[in-house]
């Protein structure tokens, strides 16, 4: 009798281990204090950007009742070599604006189509914890506006889309784009934050110079155009990020895909940081690291010395042959004891 | 005959009002419409032999049976429209009763009996809500198609009944549906599909009586299955052929829309029972 009972309590206390070991499990994954302040007073309209531009850190603030505006709309623009796409958008840019928010935030979502539109959008936003990421929500036909809340709960960084079918073609048309939930108290400050997104496109010609999506080559998954934020040469020529010698770079890498993973690169350059996937496990001195179709990824790096260095999906044919190219132009002192032409000084 | 046929509208609004929950409002259309004396319509009808089809949303053996109908071979125009307006004028854009048209309803016209210059009275009569369609319809002795006997005309192309197996059917579709301001066209300036019926795809999305009778919700993610009788967890799973992204556009068209709604390329065109068919919609 006594050993039974030595056992019985022998046994409830290895369970109150376990539960204990899970209790604490359970918080390191669970929201923290942070997130569940309230939002408090009057709501704002957000400020939201055009890649690569992003917009101010949060800094410390406190949770605020953020507004957020988004157009979708159906429209002409250059995709590459002088040859014209119709893309969809949010807010006629591709990739759609960059929102950027605190951990904690209440967000007025407004999603309006154009009277212009053909088709129905909406906005699944992956930083939304609720159905379809507020698709359903934010549904929207022609001339209509849409408008749902959600609370940012989960710091990280994080690719929205429209989630109308056949949503593969809404995404291959490049409605995607990313918003930044930032932790509490901010990102570390860096010197220099750019917005680039990879997506792809697969085209066939309407006119002689007016391309436009083909269903055949996305469910093949053989993409015409592999592209950083839209557009053949967005990050080129005059469009190059810059950043000087002795800068701490940060880049916002976001893949709308639809379907390809890409392999972020950048040439000359280690990411000293590395926000896996966009989330909040850091990683240090990689060189290329996977940013998934509908994923993201934060990297950060130091430049040390001056010159071009090339942003690429991996996958080089991505980036010699369909465009998945840009440049960063660093200026400023070499330091020949890091990086030198020739050989050692005699 | 007129109470019957209002208690049969009415009726009919219930039953749609009762299969969707999302709309709370339940406007009596009936007294909308019918004032004064019917107008005829003079678009030509085509018969459709009804039968057995597949929906594009539902399980490859669920096979719905569709009865013998009537349906316009054309949209209605503007300029149809416009004489239904001078004859009912509390559908005129300055009449209208909110609760039945959103405030974009016939927006671009001069005034409440003139069209615009340059917009063709023989083009799709569009930005007008369910209820003002409805009105029309039963202003002209007909009703709104079923969104299966819509679906069962438009799987036609011009050579055969049913081209959905032909990987051009969906692609063409496409291609027109992708084409802007394509609602000014004239109609009937594109030819017929194997039935005689015209522009189903190439001017403008149209209204049908139960149009929100499949719900994609969204990318159809949603997490309320309750009031769908599809129960997608994700609109690709319950669709029978996911490559026709035709029917995917047209699909989610309709899941965005209320009944109030005006859409600057939605119009309708009108169907009917073939009379002595026994049919209760339109005794």
């Amino acid at each position: 009798m006594a050993n039974k009972l030595t056992l019985s309590v022998l046994a409830a206390l290895l369970l109150l281990g376990a539960c204990k070991s899970n209790t604490e499990q359970g918080n390191a994954s669970a929201k923290s204090s942070a997130t569940m302040e309230e939002a408090k007073g009057q709501p704002e309209e957000a400020e939201i950007t055009a890649a690569p531009r992003v917009p101010a850190p949060i800094g410390n603030r406190a949770p605020k009742k953020l507004i957020v505006k988004l157009l979708t709309t159906e429209i002409q623009g250059e995709i590459a070599d002088k040859k014209k796409y119709t893309f969809w958008t949010f807010n006629n840019i591709v990739p759609g604006s960059f929102i950027r928010v605190r951990e904690g935030d209440e967000v007025e979502l407004h999603l309006r189509n154009d009277a212009n539109s053909v088709l129905p959008h909406n906005i699944d936003l992956h930083a939304v914890n609720g159905p379809g990421g507020g698709a359903e929500a934010s549904s929207a036909v022609a001339g209509q506006e849409a408008v749902f809340t959600f609370k940012a709960m989960n710091p990280g960084l994080y690719v929205y889309h429209c989630a109308a079918p056949p949503v593969p073609m809404h995404i291959g048309n490049g409605m995607y784009g990313l918003i930044l939930v930032e932790p509490a108290g901010g990102l570390k400050p860096v010197d220099k934050e750019y917005y680039i997104m990879q997506g792809e496109f697969y085209t066939k010609a309407r006119t002689d110079s007016v391309l436009e999506f083909d269903n055949d080559k996305a469910v093949a998954e053989h993409p015409d155009y592999v592209l950083f934020n839209g557009k053949k040469g967005s990050l080129l020529g005059a469009n190059m990020i810059e950043a000087k010698v002795g800068e701490t770079v940060r880049l916002f890498v976001g893949n709308g895909g639809p379907n390809l993973i890409s392999s972020f690169h950048v040439i000359g350059e280690i990411f000293d940081n590395v926000y896996q996937e966009g989330g909040s496990a850091v990683t240090h001195n990689v060189q290329t690291t996977i940013v998934p179709a509908g994923g993201s990824a934060i990297v950060e790096f130091k430049v040390d010395v001056p010159g071009e260095y090339v942003l690429v999906d991996h996958a080089l044919s991505r980036a010699f042959n369909k465009g998945a190219i840009g440049k960063l132009k660093v200026t400023g002192e070499k330091d020949p004891k890091i990086f030198k032409k020739g050989g050692f000084d005699k | 005959m007129k109470i019957q046929f209002i208690y049969i509208i009415t009726f009919s609004v219930v039953i749609w009002c009762a299969s969707c929950s999302r709309e709370e409002a339940v406007p009596d259309v009936a007294a909308q419409g019918l004032q004064a004396a019917q107008l005829t319509s003079r678009v030509k009808m085509v018969q459709i032999p009804g039968g057995r089809y597949q929906p594009f949303y539902g399980t490859d053996t669920a096979l719905v049976k569709v009865e013998p109908f009537l349906i316009d071979e054309r949209p209605v125009t503007n300029g149809e429209f416009l004489e239904f307006v001078k004859a009912y004028p509390q559908w005129q854009r300055s009449q209208v009763k909110r609760l039945y048209a959103d405030t974009n309803y016939l927006h671009n016209w001069v005034a409440d009996t003139l069209l615009p210059a340059g917009i063709d009275a023989d083009a799709a009569v569009t930005q007008l809500s369910w209820y003002a369609a409805k009105a029309y319809a039963a202003a002209v002795g007909k009703r709104l198609p079923m969104l299966d006997e819509w679906e069962l005309v438009a799987m036609a192309d011009e050579v055969v009944p049913n081209a959905r197996q032909k990987k051009s059917y969906s692609d063409r579709i496409v291609d027109f549906y992708l084409v802007k301001n394509r609602q000014y066209n004239a109609v009937k300036q594109s030819p017929p599909n194997y039935w005689g019926v015209y522009n189903l795809f190439d001017l403008v999305w149209e209204w049908t009586d139960d149009f929100n009778s499949v719900l994609v919700t969204g990318d159809a993610r949603s997490g309320d299955y309750s009031d769908n009788n599809l129960f997608c967890a994700g609109s690709a799973t319950s669709a029978t052929d996911v490559l026709n992204y035709a029917a995917f556009m047209r699909f989610s068209m309709r899941a965005g829309l209320k009944a109030h709604y005006t859409v600057g390329n939605l119009g309708f065109r009108c169907a009917k029972d073939i009379p002595g068919n026994g049919d209760i919609k339109n005794q």
